[in-house]
């Protein structure tokens, strides 16, 4: 979706303002909600890309408000709710009122290494030729899924060129949707810069994207 | 540096300008979220569905165990080894695993060189995609809308934030990490480290510099050369 996530190309933010010796997590409940999220994706409700969609789907205006990890709490809550794993009635009042529902596991502290180990790769077996080749000129769509997607919009509609072939990967749009992982071949695709920002762009950048098959047409 | 350019003419504490919202006085706001999450946890330890102690195994994972020199490691091994620089350039995958890294947010490495013609910057425009196995978690600047918006359209523009000017010529390369796939800058040797160990090199990598927002360091103008070992007797 077109959401305030997909914030390539936006203006107005100001500096990048790097923090000298920043720690890793800036208060405890920081630490606590990226282990909660983790913990409760290893539970097996949901993919990454519903997580991610989660997070998306906030209001641009309170996606653009809130800190991050702000954000994956909100994301965290609307998983869960949907679910009924955890309600909101149940939230507001900081105490569970309902029966637990039945998760796939529960991550224990002794699977943490193994669990992180293993990750969560997303390659899968073709299941159909590859359309395009390294070097090959192609288009990305001019699309505007409501749902989720990975296809940036500062390159929907501009040419580049294949430039790696990554085989066949989980499908974002779909797996987000609760359709299955139906694995498609992804592609980096490299843009110069000129073509995706004008011709008063720096002709010495050039910008990447990987993009999967269905997000791609010959050009 | 940016100390003053930049402070309270904004959503300083709220806003993903700055992404996070602690140690600048919003005392009420931090201890708001602090008793959300605290809520949070003890509904999902009550409902069975999280340990607590995993959530901690979790936490010190990051904070004490996976971070930059992880990748200060490879970077420093592919600098000393031009048969693991070859390896690491044709599968990263497959060596950053030689050694030992691997997993979570490093499925599926890509590693990019820097040379004296082309410089790599990866960004994630879309969310805060990051190789977790070699760099650890992202910093807050990483996640941010400056660095985000900003880094796909005007990259040298971003560098100058960092105070890294590259000569106008030099040919930027910006990976957008919008799959699953995760990017190491590779970056320059720096010059002076002849005949330097894997250790003494891995010194020399910043995070920033396999992230591609800054360049290793240079070796302190006063630094000895490394001492041969003495002959033995």
């Amino acid at each position: 979706m077109n959401g305030a996530q997909d914030m390539g190309g936006m203006m107005g933010f100001g500096p990048v303002v790097p923090e000298k010796d920043e720690p890793v997590f800036h208060a405890a409940w920081e630490a606590r909600a990226f282990a909660l999220t983790l913990a409760m994706g290893a539970a097996g409700g949901w993919n990454i890309d519903q997580s991610r969609a989660a997070r998306e789907s906030l209001h641009p205006a309170l996606y653009l408000a809130k800190s991050y990890y702000e954000i994956w709490i909100a994301g965290l809550e609307k998983l869960m709710a949907e679910r009924g794993l955890a309600t909101a009635d149940e939230i507001a009042a900081g105490k569970a009122q309902h029966p637990p529902k039945p998760v796939a596991r529960m991550l224990t502290p002794e699977n943490v290494p193994a669990t992180l180990r293993k990750g969560g790769p997303s390659q899968r077996p073709a299941t159909a030729p590859q359309l395009f080749q390294v070097g090959q000129r192609v288009r990305a769509r001019n699309m505007h899924p409501a749902g989720h997607t990975r296809l940036p919009r500062y390159v929907r509609g501009h040419v580049g060129s294949i430039a790696h072939v990554h085989g066949a990967h989980v499908f974002p749009d779909a797996n987000a949707a609760g359709l299955g992982e139906a694995p498609q071949w992804l592609y980096t695709v490299r843009f110069a810069a000129p073509e995706l920002w004008g011709e008063a762009a720096d002709p010495t950048v050039s910008v990447s994207v990987d993009a999967w098959e269905s997000y791609l047409e010959a050009a | 540096m940016h100390d003053n350019d930049h402070d309270h003419d904004d959503d300083h504490n709220h806003g993903y300008g700055h992404g996070h919202d602690d140690g600048h006085g919003h005392g009420s706001h931090l201890s708001e979220m602090d008793l959300r999450v605290r809520a949070l946890e003890s509904i999902l330890v009550e409902k069975g569905y999280v340990d607590p102690k995993a959530l901690d195994a979790l936490i010190e994972t990051y904070e004490t165990k996976v971070g930059p020199h992880n990748g200060a490691g490879v970077v420093a091994r592919a600098w000393s080894d031009p048969a693991y620089k070859e390896r690491l350039l044709q599968d990263a995958t497959a060596a950053i695993a030689e050694l030992g890294f691997m997993g979570r947010q490093g499925e599926h490495m890509v590693a990019v060189e820097n040379t004296d013609r082309v410089h790599n910057i990866v960004v994630c425009t879309l969310c805060s995609c990051y190789p977790w196995s070699v760099l650890g978690l992202p910093p807050v600047w990483y996640k941010s809308a400056p660095y985000r918006s900003r880094a796909v359209m005007d990259p040298r523009s971003v560098l100058a934030d960092f105070g890294v000017t590259l000569p106008a010529d030099k040919e930027i390369k910006v990976w957008d990490s919008t799959a699953e796939i995760r990017y190491l800058v590779l970056p320059e040797r720096p010059a002076g480290t002849e005949g330097w160990s894997e250790e003494r090199l891995a010194c020399l990598v910043t995070r920033d510099s396999m992230i591609g927002t800054g360049l290793a360091q240079s070796p302190p103008p006063e630094s000895p050369p490394p001492e041969s070992p003495p002959e033995a007797a």
